[in-house]
């Protein structure tokens, strides 16, 4: 029992921390490499990240996508599956939010259209995994190459949808006209304008509210119910569960569509948000960093929430950062990004001997 | 204990406080200074990508060194970024901030809107908007031509196109170069292939230069890239199976001399270069540049390197039909207008 707690203390906080804590390291050796002082480079970062409104909610509005994703490929991991296709998910699920705002009678409520529009996005993203799921479950095809294959098909499926079918001629964009007012999730700044209180523009809208909710739903849902508990059941061993009268198949299938759906609600925060349209490549990117997002975050919802804001900072922090010093492009931050991914996903037990060797004999002397 | 603890956390206070009003100090300080500061906003694809925005870079570039004048860069990731990169460029007093391509239309609408008194340039996009010029391309004029020349330089009646992302920018290259074909010589047939629906597609050379084989095995001997990056796949896969290609854009005669038959250009380094020039000596104006023939902002190339190649009889005859454009005899249906093509 002991023993059990003083892994879970180890792995859940310190590794997480020394993890991240390298990757800075290592960024700052880059840094020190393109003749940029880290320490100024952290000051920008942070400073763009927290230093002033807008920057705070340029960062909260990227950890909500963050969020969404890094749920989906937490949930998948519980039951043992490897969700890489997050990226097309939410692509297709956007689909399903933007179908609702596109073709709903405008002059209903935005109480009554927005709800849609989630649901709308978490039916579309559940859609889009459950051929993955169901190859996986009955036909023996892996889960990490049909949801990679999916990424593919969601991507040519949304540039044929946007070029040929949603795109109104003369507009040379491929995007959808703009969605009525009523099928937009109210700014942040607008809430907060309605209470008296004036704050910065920025594209932080109600999704976020809608990220932590659901972070707490599958919280409960994980641990407190019986299908939560046959996820986990699965993931850890599979005869077990077997044996103890689950069906993995099936739990497979819904777990995946679980996945795709929580995948599909990057839509709400991009589309709905932000950008009252529906265009190319507005995923760009969370999918992918949803898996790390969920590795970082050890697949529980509140280090997920605490990874995804660590992307946050990095996505609007690293804007910030390119932007005060010329030397320092875009393609630097992406850098960043993977030696956090590096350390923090491929390299996760790097530290974990060590730690445990000093650890194990001070916890043994309490 | 407390007191002390107390007392350092809200020192702390004061001095980020103290850091944030030296900051908006500085900040207004430059702005009152209100020097000459351009900028320009390279869209997703990025400034290296040897194609577009490659073109805007090195018409920056050509700036900075005849003027001595710092071009700030900036190279957004996501479509929040575009917005919010154009805005703070825009708050901090940059001016003209240059927007590269048609994906940056609503960011440019949104900015312009917040900054009214801030002067944007946006090339390939479309915005109305009383601070914002716009600089758009007759694409399908300067296909038209190499179409022409295609046809006349084809040896099997079959000549071929290989576009970047499957968008209806792209296609307006390809119906103009269709038309200048048919035009040239109607027997003739166009094989057509995108090379992907995705912006991938404008930096993938293996695929292009594996589409151009298939082309050149299903006959054809002129095949024209639009296609970005992809187009250097294209390039030298005509060059190894010795059949001709085509370039775009940029002046791209020089990068497989001997096969390079010619090269749409489109001179979109020329539309930041004129900006900067027009804002440095007061003369930039929000009006519509919409560049053609006429105003030599699309053109086919004809320098050493392909000097060779051209007969006088092609020159005159390319010339010609250029000339009939111009003037309004030949109409190119645009793409565009109605997303389709004639032929």
């Amino acid at each position: 029992m002991t023993r059990d707690r003083r892994l879970s203390w180890i792995n859940g906080l310190l590794l997480p921390l020394f993890n991240v804590l390298t990757a800075f390291l290592a960024t700052a050796v880059v840094f020190i490499l393109i003749d940029v002082n880290p320490i100024e480079a952290t000051k920008i970062l942070i400073y763009g990240a927290f230093g002033y409104e807008e920057g705070i909610g340029y960062t909260l509005y990227y950890t909500t996508n963050f969020i969404f994703t890094g749920l989906a490929v937490a949930v998948a991991f519980h039951a043992g599956l490897f969700n890489i296709g997050g990226e097309g998910q939410a692509y297709v699920g956007g689909l399903g939010t933007a179908l609702v705002a596109l073709y709903i009678d405008p002059t209903l409520s935005a109480w009554l259209i927005i709800p849609l529009g989630i649901s709308g996005g978490l039916l579309f993203g559940a859609m889009w995994a459950i051929i993955p799921a169901y190859l996986q479950a009955y036909r023996g095809s892996h889960i990490v190459i049909t949801t990679i294959m999916f990424n593919f098909l969601a991507s040519a499926l949304m540039v044929y949808l946007l070029v040929h079918v949603l795109r109104e001629v003369g507009q040379m964009s491929p995007q959808s006209k703009d969605f009525p007012d009523s099928a937009w999730i109210p700014f942040v700044h607008d809430v907060f304008a309605g209470m008296g209180y004036k704050i910065a523009e920025s594209p932080l809208n109600l999704s976020f509210i809608i990220a932590l909710l659901f972070s707490a739903l599958v919280w409960f849902f994980l641990w407190h119910t019986r299908w939560g508990f046959a996820i986990r059941a699965t993931g850890k061993s599979n005869d077990a569960a077997v044996y103890s009268g689950i069906n993995p198949k099936k739990i497979i299938v819904v777990t995946m569509c679980i996945s795709g759906a929580l995948a599909g609600l990057v839509g709400i925060n991009e589309l709905m948000g932000v950008q009252h349209r529906l265009l190319l490549d507005f995923n760009y990117g969370y999918g992918f960093g949803g898996i790390a997002v969920a590795l970082m975050g050890r697949n529980h919802p509140i280090g997920i929430i605490i990874a995804a804001l660590l992307f946050g900072i990095l996505y609007q922090g690293g804007m910030d950062l390119a932007f005060e010093m010329q030397s320092v492009s875009r393609h630097i931050i992406v850098v960043m990004q993977g030696l956090v991914i590096l350390f923090c996903g491929g390299l996760e037990y790097l530290y974990r001997p060590i730690l445990i060797r000093f650890l194990a004999p001070i916890e043994a002397s309490e | 204990m407390k007191n002390a603890k107390h007392s350092h956390f809200s020192g702390l206070i004061k001095k980020s406080g103290l850091a944030i009003i030296a900051t908006a100090f500085v900040l207004t300080a430059s702005i009152a200074q209100a020097e000459f500061k351009p900028a320009v906003v390279y869209d997703i694809a990025g400034k290296n990508d040897k194609s577009f925005n490659e073109s805007v870079f090195n018409g920056a570039t050509r700036f900075m060194n005849d003027t001595g004048i710092a071009v700030t860069e900036l190279e957004p990731t996501n479509a929040a970024q575009v917005e919010q990169t154009l805005k703070k460029l825009a708050q901090r007093g940059y001016e003209p901030i240059v927007a590269v391509g048609f994906g940056m239309s609503n960011a440019v609408a949104a900015a312009s809107e917040a900054y009214p008194d801030t002067k944007f340039t946006l090339i390939d996009g479309w915005v109305m908007a009383p601070n914002v010029q716009v600089v758009l391309y007759k694409e399908h004029e300067g296909s038209f031509l190499v179409g022409v020349l295609a046809a006349m330089n084809s040896k099997t009646g079959t000549v071929g196109f290989v576009g970047g992302m499957d968008i209806p920018l792209i296609s307006r290259f390809e119906c103009g170069y269709k038309q200048g074909v048919a035009y040239q010589d109607s027997s003739m047939k166009v094989l057509a292939n995108m090379t992907g629906s995705t912006p991938a597609a404008f930096g993938n050379p293996s695929k292009g230069g594996e589409l151009t084989r298939s082309q050149i095995e299903a006959g054809a001997d002129v095949v024209y890239a639009a296609a970005g990056g992809t187009g250097i796949g294209v390039y030298q896969t005509a060059a190894d199976m010795g059949v001709l290609a085509i370039g775009v854009d940029d002046n791209q005669n020089y990068m497989q001399p001997g096969t390079m038959l010619t090269s749409m250009f489109k001179l979109v380094g020329d539309a930041a270069y004129d900006s900067y020039e027009a804002a440095m000596n007061g003369t930039w104006d929000p009006a519509m540049r919409v560049l053609g023939l006429a105003e030599n902002g699309v053109g086919w190339a004809l320098d050493e390197y392909n000097r060779d190649m051209i007969s006088a009889e092609m020159e005159a005859r390319v010339n010609e039909v250029r000339a009939s454009i111009i003037s309004g005899d030949i109409v190119v249906h645009d793409y565009t207008t109605d997303n389709s093509c004639p032929i």
